[in-house]
C-alpha cells in the first residue's frame, strides 16, 4: 500500500518546500557578485543532487529485483528514474537559465559540470525506449534492471570525474564549504529537504497509481472469469 | 549587507522568477498528467462496477 501516509507526506513537503524558499529570498544573504540571480541555487541544486541520488536508487531497486526476482523492485526501480528524469529535465532548464543570467549563454560545452549531467540524462533518456522495445515482461524487468544497474553505476563516477575536472566556468561550490556562510548551508539543507520530500511523495504517488492500475486489471480479469465461467459451465 | 552593496549589484530577477516558474511548471504538468490518470481509473472502476452488477443478475 503506497498510498498510506501519503497525504502527511505531502503537507510535509509543501510546508518544507514553501519554508525552504521563503527563506532563500528573505533570510539567506544577498550574494556579493551575483546578487538576485544566486536564488536560483536553492532550486537548481538541491534538484540535481537529489535527480543523481534518484538514479542510484533506481540502481538499488535493480539490484534487488535481480537477486530476489520480484517483479514490485523492477516497478520500484522505473519509477524511481522515472522522478528522476523529471527532475532532470527541471536541473537543466533551471541550469541554462542561471547560465544565461550568470555568464550570458544558455549553455557552455566546455563545462565538464554542465555536460557530464547532460550525458547522464541522455543516458537515462534511453531507458524507457529500451525497456518498452521488449514485449515479454520477464525480459523487459530484467533488461531494464541490468541497464539502471550499469547507468547507476556511472552516476557516482561521474560525479567523482567531474569534481576531478578543471572547473572552468560552473563554480565546485559544494567542494570548498569555507565560501559559504551559515545561514546559506542551513537554507540549502532545507531546500535539499524539502526536494527530497518532494521526490519520495511524487514516487509513492506514481507507486501507488501504479498499483492501484494493477489492482483493477487483476479486477478485471477475475470479473472476466467469473463472468465466462458460468456461461461456459451452462448445461447444453 | 549594505544598502550599497545591494544597489552595486545585478538586477536579474526575471530570470530568477523564470527558473522558479519552471520548477512550479513542471509541478504542474506532472499533476495534470495525474489527475487525467485519475479519470481513466475512475472510468475503468466505473466499468468495472457495472460489469459487476451485470453479472450479478
Amino acid at each position: 500500500m503506497y498510498g498510506k501516509g501519503l497525504r502527511s507526506l505531502s503537507i510535509a513537503t509543501a510546508v518544507t518546500l514553501t519554508a525552504a524558499f521563503a527563506l532563500g529570498f528573505f533570510y539567506a544573504p544577498m550574494d556579493a557578485d551575483q546578487g538576485v540571480m544566486q536564488k536560483i541555487f536553492y532550486v537548481h541544486v538541491p534538484m540535481a543532487i537529489v535527480a543523481l541520488l534518484g538514479f542510484v536508487a533506481g540502481a538499488i531497486f535493480a539490484i534487488q529485483h535481480l537477486r530476489s526476482g520480484d517483479r514490485r523492485h523492477d516497478m520500484r526501480s522505473y519509477v524511481a528514474i522515472h522522478m528522476s528524469l523529471i527532475l532532470g529535465v527541471g536541473v537543466l532548464v533551471t541550469g541554462s537559465i542561471w547560465a544565461k543570467a550568470a555568464w550570458g549563454h544558455w549553455w557552455l560545452w566546455d563545462e565538464p559540470a554542465l555536460v557530464s549531467f547532460l550525458i547522464v540524462f541522455l543516458l537515462y533518456a534511453c531507458y524507457q525506449p529500451l525497456r518498452f522495445a521488449i514485449e515479454d515482461p520477464e525480459r523487459q524487468a530484467r533488461y531494464a534492471s541490468v541497464f539502471a544497474i550499469v547507468a547507476g553505476a556511472f552516476v557516482p563516477l561521474n560525479f567523482m570525474a567531474v569534481r576531478m575536472a578543471e572547473a572552468k566556468t560552473h563554480p565546485r561550490v559544494l567542494q570548498d564549504s569555507s565560501n559559504l556562510p551559515g545561514s546559506v548551508w542551513l537554507v540549502f539543507f532545507v531546500a535539499l529537504l524539502g526536494m527530497t520530500l518532494l521526490y519520495m511523495t511524487l514516487w509513492r504517488y506514481e507507486m501507488a497509481a501504479k498499483n492501484t492500475r494493477g489492482q483493477i486489471r487483476k479486477l478485471r480479469r477475475r470479473l472476466g472469469a467469473d463472468v465466462v465461467a458460468p456461461r461456459s459451465a451452462a448445461p447444453r | 549587507m549594505s544598502l550599497l552593496a545591494a544597489e552595486t549589484l545585478p538586477d536579474n530577477g526575471g530570470y530568477v522568477a523564470a527558473a522558479y516558474l519552471v520548477f512550479l511548471a513542471l509541478l504542474l504538468v506532472y499533476f495534470v498528467i495525474m489527475a487525467i490518470r485519475l479519470g481513466r481509473v475512475e472510468q475503468e472502476l466505473v466499468e468495472l462496477n457495472t460489469d459487476a452488477e451485470a453479472s450479478d443478475r
